[in-house]
């Protein structure tokens, strides 16, 4: 089953979709908020970076809703993606490879599919971090609500919120780092939509192979 | 609120030094309750919302005197009454309850904003309201559960000790107002020595063998104690947890956590800056429009 349709004139391919590049970067923006109001809160030293985007008040009571519109993008990316990340063999291959990748020796790396297995790593560590940091949230958003003989969620929240949110700013320095400086070509691609061939045949042959007709596997 | 002649030796979100730290000889001050005089009349109830000007709030009635069944954003100063059975005897425990104005407060260890609590150097801790930035961090920090949010305000509000009486040298509006001499206003050390002999005294001559004093070490002592019938049981007097703490999450938060986390961020950082000088990108995309002969595997030192 080839794509031909995401072939695209002077040797580009189309990656994502205008739809896939609203959601990034609705997440994108609404987690950068996110990450600069819930640092000004994390650390004293940082909390002129609330000062700066209107004030702590501002900050407390803009950043759930932020969270809110961070979530609902993270659940959409679910809807699209959610088969497309699902773990195969090569994935486990990939992992085991992955002193290669992280050295840039990506010839000595197993053919990965249109997301190799950081990128879904990625993703399910994002989307877990999402619901983990939306129900903590919600208890942080309104916590004198929280009677008294159920402070145990309370203490529950100050902690998993926290430290759900360190995982996410791990994955996202990585992402960063892939995205913008590691894998030239990345970054255009989530604004344009599309990547050249060497690109789609460097770091994603499997993928690339489904889009011209040379394998039957699911596009994975 | 008033700051007069107060300075401060803790701040909640703050970077850097405190001002005030080591700056002042001053007494740390202490309310103490002596719940076995109090009778139960509200007349430091009235004094602490004449005093701080407090809006009346909705009472509730369900045949009790607990007229209002918690202290709230707008009333401080709650009288608890609980009708307590022992040896076939009835027991009419009545404790005036308000913020305990901890040495080592739960409140402003959750603080995430920058002097929205200080404690003075006279012990009083004090919520900042124009530095409050309504998160509520405080409430989940307190183990008594003292602080309450106004909910238009999204401002937390609790007893200041009457600050602004205090550091005029002048009891707060609680103690002015008790009839009966169950409350006092002194130094922590002056305090301490009273109640240890009132409790001496139930115990010796008024058939209380486990009266004590509650100044729970759990938060490093408190600013207001109290004298008990029986001290070895607080929770009979409306709930007085036995072993008051900063929560457990809350410590692991602030503490560990925080340096955890702030070593993986900054390590981060430099981690990736530093394989970026090592690595490189993976390929140029000028390679992609214009592949160059291969030069070797990707992996060789730049």
């Amino acid at each position: 089953m080839s794509h031909p349709e995401q072939i695209i004139p002077h040797g580009h391919v189309l990656r994502y979709n205008l739809r896939e590049r609203l959601t990034h970067w609705v997440a994108a923006i609404s987690y950068i908020y996110l990450l600069l109001t819930g640092l000004a809160f994390w650390s004293p030293w940082l909390f002129w970076v609330a000062v700066i985007l209107g004030g702590a008040p501002v900050s407390r009571m803009l950043h759930p809703w932020a969270g809110l519109i961070f979530f609902c993008s993270a659940w959409y990316m679910y809807v699209m993606w959610a088969q497309q990340m699902r773990f195969t063999d090569v994935d486990k291959q990939w992992w085991k490879a992955v002193k290669y990748y992280s050295t840039n020796q990506d010839e000595k790396m197993p053919p990965a599919g249109r997301y190799n297995a950081g990128q879904k790593f990625l993703f399910w560590g994002f989307f877990w971090a999402a619901v983990a940091l939306l129900v903590t949230g919600v208890i942080l958003w309104f916590p004198e609500s929280i009677p008294w003989n159920l402070r145990f969620l309370r203490y529950f929240a100050v902690l998993i919120h926290p430290a759900a949110a360190l995982f996410t700013i791990g994955l996202f320095l990585i992402h960063v780092y892939m995205g913008v400086f590691a894998e030239r070509g990345a970054f255009g691609s989530v604004i344009r939509g599309d990547v050249s061939i060497a690109f789609a045949k460097r770091y994603h042959p499997g993928w690339y192979k489904e889009i011209v007709g040379e394998s039957s596997s699911p596009r994975k | 609120m008033s700051q007069a002649t107060l300075r401060v030796q803790k701040i909640s979100g703050h970077a850097g030094t405190v001002p005030g730290e080591d700056t002042q000889r001053e007494f740390t001050v202490c309310k103490l309750i002596d719940t076995t005089t109090c009778i139960g009349c509200k007349a430091c109830e009235v004094a602490c919302m004449e005093w701080n000007d407090l809006p009346f709030g909705e009472t509730v009635f369900n045949n009790t005197y607990q007229t209002m069944p918690e202290t709230r954003w707008n009333y401080w100063n709650l009288i608890l009454f609980n009708e307590h059975e022992q040896d076939g005897s009835l027991m009419w425990l009545m404790r005036k309850n308000q913020c305990m104005h901890c040495a080592e407060p739960g409140c402003l260890a959750a603080c995430p904003a920058d002097g929205a609590i200080v404690q003075y150097t006279n012990g009083i801790v004090d919520f900042q309201q124009a530095n409050c930035i309504g998160c509520g961090y405080c409430i989940t920090g307190c183990p008594f559960d003292i602080p309450k949010m106004n909910p238009k305000t999204h401002r937390v509000f609790k007893c200041t000790l009457c600050t602004d009486r205090v550091s005029e040298g002048l009891e707060p509006a609680c103690i002015k107002s008790c009839p009966t001499g169950c409350l006092h206003f002194g130094s922590k050390d002056d305090m301490l020595d009273l109640a240890g002999k009132r409790a001496k005294q139930l115990r010796e001559h008024s058939n209380f063998p486990n009266a004590g004093v509650y100044d729970p070490p759990g938060v490093g002592g408190t600013g207001v104690i109290y004298v008990l019938h029986d001290a070895s049981n607080p929770e009979i007097y409306g709930g007085l947890p036995r072993n008051p703490q900063v929560p457990w999450s809350v410590k692991l938060w602030k503490g560990p956590l925080k340096w955890l986390g702030n070593v993986a961020m900054v390590g981060g950082l430099i981690g990736l800056f530093v394989h970026y000088l090592r690595y490189g990108p993976k390929a140029r995309e000028e390679e992609d429009i214009n592949p160059a002969p291969t030069t070797g595997p990707g992996g060789g030192r730049r």
